[in-house]
């Protein structure tokens, strides 16, 4: 190619040289250039290799439109793939490589393949690559098509903020139509959102330039973005609004570099896309060569950044809108003419050919020379302008209606979505005056639009024939020809929606954008409809690729689910907590850098032997508060809680209306009209919700109130025989003797000038406190527990060890020792199932008859012989054997007793309760186990350690 | 992104409700209802195409309340308090 840069001109920066390198070779570049306009400027003509048949490909467009020029670029030694050259800005450094090509685009091995392009037309790897076995092709069909290469190392952080704004008008589009609706909403007092996705605003007129109001349109459009900003709005460039969402949700991918880029959710009162329209090509013989490129990118080239695209320029149209870049290239001293498809077009002093077209590209690597109207030109470039398709994407995304404009050779909006209008180019409207009329109005404005010079736009439409000769590409990016189209209509693959997966026509990176309507024009001659009858695919965000880092914004990794955290988080970490996650907390799993096997097991004994500390904090404290608070708290809990007396605890369980238990735990009656419902760490949310949902459904919302006090109180847990004799010693004023605090029982006073209440429950078997204070006391608290642990031989205990000790008193956790179908009397409680008389929640699914089956899975104990190793959680119970083997039930836990120095297990078995004794075989994984069905009580199964 | 009409709280982005049900009756006392009756309001919901008047909370208001919608045509009609002993 021999595009070069010129001396002077452009909006590039030329006292900033950059360095970067394309397939290896160092090029220069200049701050403001974009990637493809850099390598122009070098005059690398082919930059990529095609999807398919590896032709050698150059650059086609100017902007998000381009199929050609994808290319991987490396920055910072990170890599992403398949960018557009067109889009990306040139920075100093970058390392660019072409796509599907090998060793580099100039010079692939696969080139080859074109040469066997007749035996390879759309759909073939559909019909060839089958057998014997089709996966069998898949890895070197993927070596030698596709697109650009991930790098795995390259994970970007996730650091892209997302932003929730309104605004009263959006408008999609800097142009001239989405400036003149800026500048009448903004003067109203409306709130503007105007968005670009170029760095600067002015759309086409950057490089078509033009007067408007009678001056440099530069001038008018910097003073409509003051007044935009004026009025409260804002004017966003390089971002993009991708897609339209329900109720008309824009969202908007803003590039901030250096900054990482954001994602905007703008809720527009009413939306204008004024987003311009995009050149297509001419369906000519070999219109893919390198040196064939959209006129209009021609003239953006050379405006924007000084680079003139050949000495001999070609330029064939069939409309208006090529001329003025026909004469600006002559201007910069490129030879140039023109062919016009038409017998009739605008004046011009250039050479003009009427009523021909290209018959031919010569050149492989590089245009050498066209054929039109049965001469022979020699030139290096070839400009196509094929005629103009509105970028009517967003309004296409929500569901509004195309219709075929003949006059234009375009489908324009048809009107139907609400509070969704057009304006400009992207409504058919391709002069300079009728854009700003048709903004003006859509902005709401009064009296006259901005005035501009006229000028005229015509076209006459030059759609595919059937039965035209030579390989014509649609689409660049998915190597598909006019007969692809012709085969895909002759195997009965009429609809578009089935062209396009056939074919892959309007699929990858560019979704068609200047290959569609030709598509469908082609497929419209082939089988006798219209454009209108034969229709568009289905438009659907993004617009452009978008990073998927923007659309999941911080919502990665940690924060996709954030860990709820202990008040005494820090205290814990300096003590040697190994902290993991249960039921969505950060807690202590055990203490110390030893053997964790060996600390947990050492954890427990302690807390048998003398005294242990653990953290209770994340245990749900929610209050039901008011006159009916009891009515409530009865009808929500299996077990009826208005016959408690204030000031006394009693354990239960919350029921599914299924009659399955969700959870348990225990409710304190702090006064006649106020409860706390202790409920499982993981469940609070969910038992907060029920409580509301109950409580709005049949109660009277002014006589009680639910209030989760969760996160104000840490509890401290003090558990073991000692345990009362350790708080004593620290000296909190609380009468602990078991007169005044016995078993589920509590007691409430003053530490460190916050409330201070003494719970006696146990989780252990072992007398417990409980202290809860508020969670700015923890610490204090905390620091003289375990002050005083050393002088009764105590120690820290964590969750691990905690899970050991619940499992040698058969205590359950719901949803590990419970599953979907365990109702209370599977656990072995049957009091309220007997004897309520009244309603509670899912008292009804009791009485079903599944809930009376015989065979129903049963909390039980499984005990092994001392000397054995703890049974795997998750073993079968097995009944049966060979073929008729099936499982009766599973362990659901199982740890290595310390106190009984033999292991302990709960497990669900069928009918276990009245198998107690019997010996059960397990499976696991392909071991097999026996085991003694027991009490799920291993430990004191008399309860007389809660008094010791 | 849809907006959702919170009668309480005005038109909110619909990230901020939280689908609860259908409009159901319990049947109760347990002792007078059949086993057939009490399946159907377990596990059995009319999932009407079109029409469609449903139960929703919002989270910000903890509020629950009915909102009428097309649910074929994906469109909000309207939503309306839920007549409770307060109201």
């Amino acid at each position: 190619l021999t595009s070069v840069r010129l001396p002077s001109g452009g909006g590039v920066d030329r006292g900033r040289p950059f360095a970067f390198a394309f397939d290896g070779k160092p090029y220069a570049g200049f701050a403001g250039d974009s990637i493809a306009s850099a390598l122009l400027a070098n005059g690398v003509g082919i930059v990529g290799r095609s999807f398919k048949y590896h032709r050698p490909r150059g650059i086609w467009g100017a902007w998000t439109e381009e199929p050609n020029a994808i290319v991987d670029v490396t920055r910072g030694g990170k890599t992403t793939p398949n960018l557009r050259a067109t889009t990306e800005t040139l920075e100093n450094d970058l390392a660019v490589r072409s796509v599907n090509a090998a060793p580099s685009a100039a010079a692939d091995r696969a080139a080859l393949i074109d040469r066997l392009a007749p035996a390879l037309p759309a759909g073939f790897y559909y019909k060839t690559f089958i057998w014997p076995r089709w996966e069998a092709f898949e890895g070197p069909i993927r070596a030698m098509a596709g697109l650009g290469r991930v790098d795995p190392d390259n994970r970007p952080p996730a650091d892209n903020p997302q932003f929730n704004a309104r605004c009263d008008l959006l408008i999609v589009g800097a142009g001239p139509a989405g400036l003149a609706a800026a500048a009448a909403a903004a003067r109203a007092g409306r709130v503007v959102f105007l968005l670009d996705d170029h760095p600067e605003i002015g759309g086409q007129l950057v490089h078509r330039g033009g007067a408007i109001e009678g001056g440099y349109w530069r001038d008018w459009a910097l003073s409509v973005a003051r007044a935009v900003e004026g009025a409260g709005g804002r004017v966003m460039t390089r971002t993009t609004a991708y897609g339209v969402y329900d109720d008309n949700l824009i969202c908007a991918w803003e590039r901030r570099a250096p900054a990482s880029d954001a994602l905007w959710r703008v809720r527009p009162q009413q939306i204008v896309v004024a987003a311009g329209a995009i050149e297509r090509p001419l369906i000519v013989p070999d219109n893919d060569r390198p040196g064939v490129m959209s006129a209009d990118a021609a003239l953006v080239y050379l405006k924007r950044y000084a680079v003139l695209i050949g000495k001999r320029v070609v330029v064939a149209t069939n409309n208006d809108g090529a001329y003025p870049v026909a004469e600006a290239l002559a201007e910069a001293g490129a030879g140039v003419e023109i062919v016009d498809a038409r017998a009739n077009g605008p004046a011009s002093y250039l050479r003009v050919t009427h009523g021909a077209t290209i018959e031919g590209v010569i050149g492989i690597r590089s245009v050498e020379a066209v054929r039109a109207g049965g001469q022979t030109r020699d030139c290096d470039a070839l400009l196509l302008s094929g005629g103009w398709s509105p970028t009517v994407h967003l309004y296409a995304q929500a569901r509004g209606r195309l219709r075929y404009d003949g006059a234009l050779a375009a489908l324009v909006p048809a009107g139907g979505v609400e509070n969704l209008t057009f304006a400009g180019a992207a409504n058919g409207a391709f002069t300079l005056a009728e854009a700003l009329r048709q903004g003006h109005e859509a902005g709401g404005g009064e009296g006259a639009a901005p005035n501009a010079a006229g000028g005229q736009y015509r076209i006459q439409a030059s759609w595919p024939k059937v039965d035209e000769e030579g390989r014509r590409w649609i689409d660049f990016q998915n190597d598909v020809t006019l007969k692809d189209v012709a085969l895909a209509a002759r195997e009965g693959y009429v609809s578009v929606e089935h062209l396009k997966r056939y074919t892959t026509l309007g699929m990858a990176t560019d979704q068609g954008k200047t290959a569609n309507l030709n598509a469908i024009a082609a497929m419209a001659a082939l089988t006798g409809r219209t454009i209108d009858e034969t229709g568009t695919t289905t438009y659907r965000p993004p617009f452009v690729p978008t990073p998927m880092g923007v659309i999941a914004g911080r919502q990665r990794g940690a924060l996709i689910n954030p860990l709820r955290r202990l008040p005494l988080e820090t205290e814990h970490r300096a003590a040697g907590a190994q902290l993991r996650e249960y039921g969505g907390w950060l807690r202590p799993a055990w203490y110390g850098p030893d053997d964790p096997e060996l600390t947990i097991q050492r954890e427990a004994a302690q807390a048998r032997d003398t005294v242990a500390l653990f953290d209770g904090s994340s245990l749900g404290k929610i209050e039901i508060i008011g006159p009916d608070a009891a009515a409530l708290a009865d009808f929500h809990s299996y077990n009826r809680l208005s016959t408690l007396k204030a000031g006394r605890i009693r354990y239960g369980f919350l029921l599914q209306e299924s009659g399955v238990v969700f959870d348990d735990g225990v409710t304190l009656r702090l006064t006649e009209d106020r409860f706390l419902v202790s409920c499982s760490s993981g469940h609070t949310d969910a038992v907060r919700m029920r409580l509301e949902l109950w409580r709005q459904d049949r109660f009277d919302a002014r006589r009680v109130a639910i209030h989760d006090t969760t996160a104000h109180w840490a509890t401290l847990t003090v558990t073991g025989p000692r345990s009362r004799d350790l708080i004593e010693a620290c000296g909190l004023n609380v009468a602990l003797d078991d007169q005044n605090l016995p078993h589920m029982a509590f007691a409430t006073g003053a530490f460190d000038g916050g409330r201070l209440r003494v719970t006696r429950v146990s989780f252990t078997g072992d007398r417990s406190y409980e202290l809860s204070v508020p969670a700015s006391c923890a610490e204090a608290l905390r620091t003289r527990l375990v002050e005083k642990l050393p002088a009764f031989g105590g120690g820290l205990l964590g969750l691990e060890a905690l899970m050991i000790l619940r499992a040698e008193k058969g205590y359950i956790i719901v949803g590990k020792d419970t599953d979907g179908t365990t109702m209370p009397h599977d656990l072995g409680v049957t009091g309220a199932r007997e004897s309520r008389a009244d309603e509670y929640v899912g008292k009804r699914s009791l009485f079903m008859p599944v809930a009376n089956d015989p065979r129903r899975k049963q909390l039980v104990g499984l005990s092994v012989a001392a000397g054995e190793a703890p049974l795997p959680t998750g073993a079968h119970v097995t009944a049966g054997a060979g073929r008729a083997r099936r499982s009766q039930g599973d362990v659901t836990s199982s740890y290595m007793s310390p106190t009984l120095g033999r292991p302990v297990a709960l497990g669900l078995v069928e009918a276990g309760l009245s198998r107690i004794g019997e010996t059960v075989s397990l499976y696991h994984l392909g071991a097999e186990r026996r085991a003694t069905i027991a009490s799920p009580v291993a430990l004191d199964p008399e309860g007389k350690r809660l008094h010791a | 992104m849809q907006i959702f009409p919170c009668p309480f709280c005005g038109p909110r982005d619909e990230s901020e409700f939280h689908y609860v049900g259908e409009p159901k009756a319990r049947p109760e006392p347990a002792g007078s209802v059949s086993d057939a009756a009490w399946a159907e309001y377990l596990w059995f919901n009319a999932n009407p195409k079109g029409e469609a008047r449903e139960i929703w909370l919002h989270l910000t208001c903890m509020e629950m309340f009915a909102m009428a919608r097309d649910t074929a045509l994906n469109a909000v009609v309207g939503s309306e308090a839920l007549p409770t002993l307060t109201r």
